[in-house]
């Protein structure tokens, strides 16, 4: 699950770490009041999205009058950010952080994350930070620098000295350092954090360390002991088809292709839009039923899927497994007569009880085709759909 | 022989009462499996599916000499059984739960390592050796003994997998899937080391998804180690770059993960590859030289 900045800068300061004291505005007259009560005469103002890369897409400026704050909440609230890290449509703006202007001499960058192949949470540091951060790691990987944190013992404030004089800081940044380096990693164990970013950690003019942005991810899995998390759940910021799926416990991806797919399991699923795309079709969505798939969760995979205009035809792909594969054909017979399907419906069951799975589909006398083999599957679902072009 | 598990592993199951404990393990005891009883705290002393229910997992080792543990509790609880399990002796845990926080199977990645636990799992179908031991949620029908290995990163893909080896009347000698959640217990690797030294496995199928380097670090393995012939399937080409997780996962992959980087470094590692999910059997077929069926 993903936070918000300010959200995640509300974290930061529970756990000691140095941020601005900005306010969340979500109307443009709010916007003007902040810029008026944190004083100065510089402001920056960051469109609050779940996505990556709001600087280079105008979803940050800085400004330098309340009537230039005014005009970017203007053009922003109520629009839609688009960043390479998001999708086409983009993100929606519902509210801005305004912060006051800091200056600083450096910027670095800094994360925590696990490492899989390590198994470890490792905690990444590079003395170049900035929007160029992955352009870096590319090109000079030497310059970044990693610890990693022994599951047992926790982070160590000489692992922060360690790292701190790597990067090049004076005795002062480096004590600085190494307690926000510990601060860093204690908030991303104790808050079951997937992710956790800063980008950039600057070194203002008076020499001071000082969180600029940050970034915060929750490992899903552990959002049921992290209540103080689920609460910062924001649902606009997510696809309603899929926060829809989820909530029959149904995965569902929406994709740009016209065939739809319905498949029990993620790899399988993953597998079959493959095949859909080797004999030359598109998949128009990823949506996992999951091990039961009853009459109940194929009837509203059924409406996800059509849900999405462009679905010319389905491809159902079940692998029965313990389920026997008459009581799923039930299930999709009963789906498809309720739902009223109109694009063809091509099935393919295998495991138990397949052969006669497949014969009570033949005869349902819907508009469905049973198919015998998945390449079969696929190579009918993609001529289904090319008929109708 | 086999990997893991024959017809000699006892068996004890953890959330042995629960709906799923209790399903599995009646599909296990069906199969044959070993099966000598089960864990559930404050049902001790009770019977269940005509087994013996203790409170501890140290009990049940005590009382009927488990060697093996297949978990089924809820995910919250998985850490504190799988350790259970681990400190009561168990020398194979295989934990079929989904859901377990990362940050706890960090933890108990880290102990059972120090402990010389076998883990497999979590988030996966469990281990199977055809004829002679089911530990897990497969269905136990479309396995045949055999001699090909599989291990796979998914459930109802090995399935597939399992289905054509048994079509093509290769049959299986043990299939493992290890799950598919960033820190599992048991690796590519770990098991690809199991099946090279096995006699019975003639040949290895490997079933991979998009995400991680996992399939990379088994084609170093491949290269180096293995001489068995290797057929391997990666699922997610089509699979969008989808929600990137920041710049940290970009810059801990190295630009690692996608499907044609897992396919390119197995190829270069010598491994036999297909693109369509449908053509494993053939595959095993053309490089082993076995007949199909």
């Amino acid at each position: 699950m993903n936070i918000h900045e300010y959200q995640a800068k509300q974290l930061f300061a529970d756990y000691g770490l140095p941020v601005a004291r900005g306010v969340v505005a979500t109307r443009v007259d709010e916007v003007s009041q902040a810029c008026t009560s944190l004083g100065g005469q510089c402001w920056v103002v960051k469109t609050q999205v779940h996505a990556g890369g709001r600087g280079k897409a105008g979803g940050v400026k800085l400004v330098r009058t309340i009537a230039e704050a005014e005009d970017f909440a203007r053009h922003w609230l109520g629009e839609r950010l688009v960043t390479y890290q998001s999708d086409a449509k983009g993100q929606p703006v519902h509210s801005i952080l305004i912060e006051k202007c800091v200056e600083f001499t450096q910027e670095l960058y800094l994360s925590v994350v696990v490492d899989r192949a390590k198994q470890k949470v490792v905690f990444i540091a590079c003395a170049e930070g900035g929007v160029n951060i992955e352009q870096v790691a590319q090109r000079t990987p030497e310059k970044i620098l990693q610890t990693s944190i022994d599951p047992m013992v926790g982070p160590l404030p000489f692992q922060g000295r360690s790292l701190g004089y790597q990067l090049g800081l004076n005795n002062e940044q480096v004590r600085q350092f190494s307690r926000l380096f510990v601060n860093l990693v204690r908030l991303f164990i104790e808050r079951d954090l997937s992710l956790l970013e800063v980008n950039p950690l600057v070194i203002k003019t008076d020499g001071e360390l000082f969180c600029l942005d940050a970034k915060a991810n929750v490992d899903d899995n552990a959002l049921y002991r992290q209540a103080k998390m689920r609460a910062l759940r924001d649902i606009s910021q997510e696809d309603p088809r899929e926060a829809h799926a989820a909530k029959f416990e149904l995965n569902y991806v929406a994709l740009d292709g016209n065939i739809g797919c319905m498949v029990n399991g993620a790899g399988l699923a993953m597998g079959t839009m493959d095949m859909v795309s080797l004999y030359g079709g598109e998949p128009a969505n990823f949506l996992d039923v999951g091990g039961s798939a009853d009459k109940a969760r194929v009837t509203e995979a059924f409406k996800i899927i059509l849900s999405d205009e462009h679905v010319k035809a389905v491809l159902v792909n079940i692998f029965g497994g313990i389920v026997r594969c008459d009581i799923i054909a039930e299930g999709i017979m009963g789906a498809v007569a309720e739902v009223g399907v109109q694009v063809p419906v091509v099935v393919r069951l295998e495991g138990n009880n397949a052969e006669l799975g497949a014969d009570m589909l033949a005869k349902s006398g819907l508009n469905i085709i049973a198919a015998h083999s998945l390449s079969e599957a696929a190579q009918l679902v993609v001529k289904a759909t090319e008929g109708q072009q | 022989m086999s990997i893991l598990i024959n017809k000699d592993t006892k068996v004890i199951c953890q959330g042995f009462t629960g709906t799923q404990g209790t399903f599995h393990s009646q599909q296990a005891l069906e199969y044959g499996t070993q099966m000598v009883g089960g864990v559930t705290p404050e049902k001790g002393g009770t019977v269940h599916l005509g087994l013996p229910v203790f409170n501890t997992v140290q009990e049940a080792v005590k009382a009927t000499g488990a060697d093996t543990s297949v978990i089924y509790v809820p995910a919250q609880f998985c850490k504190d059984s799988i350790l259970e399990a681990a400190f009561a002796g168990i020398k194979l845990i295989v934990c079929i739960t989904e859901g377990v926080p990362t940050l706890d199977m960090l933890l108990v990645k880290h102990k059972c390592d120090e402990l010389g636990v076998r883990l497999i799992g979590p988030n996966c179908p469990g281990v199977i050796t055809p004829g002679e031991c089911k530990i897990g949620i497969q269905p136990g029908y479309i396995h045949q003994p055999g001699k090909v290995g599989i291990v796979s990163r998914s459930g109802t893909l090995t399935y597939e997998a399992v289905k054509q080896t048994t079509d093509a009347g290769f049959g299986q000698s043990t299939c493992v899937g290890i799950g598919g959640d960033p820190i599992p217990g048991s690796s590519f690797v770990d098991m690809l080391e199991l099946f090279e030294q096995d006699e019975q496995t003639e040949a290895i199928v490997m079933i991979g998804e998009i995400g991680g380097t996992a399939e990379e670090e088994a084609a170093v393995y491949i290269k180096q180690r293995v001489t068995k012939p290797v057929v391997a399937y990666i699922a997610g080409v089509t699979a969008p770059p989808g929600k990137r997780m920041g710049h940290a996962g970009a810059i801990i992959a190295g630009g690692k993960g996608s499907a044609e980087d897992k396919f390119a470094a197995l190829e270069d590692a010598g491994v036999t590859t297909v693109r369509s999910l449908a053509e494993i059997g053939t595959a095993i077929a053309k490089v082993t030289g076995w007949q199909i069926k």
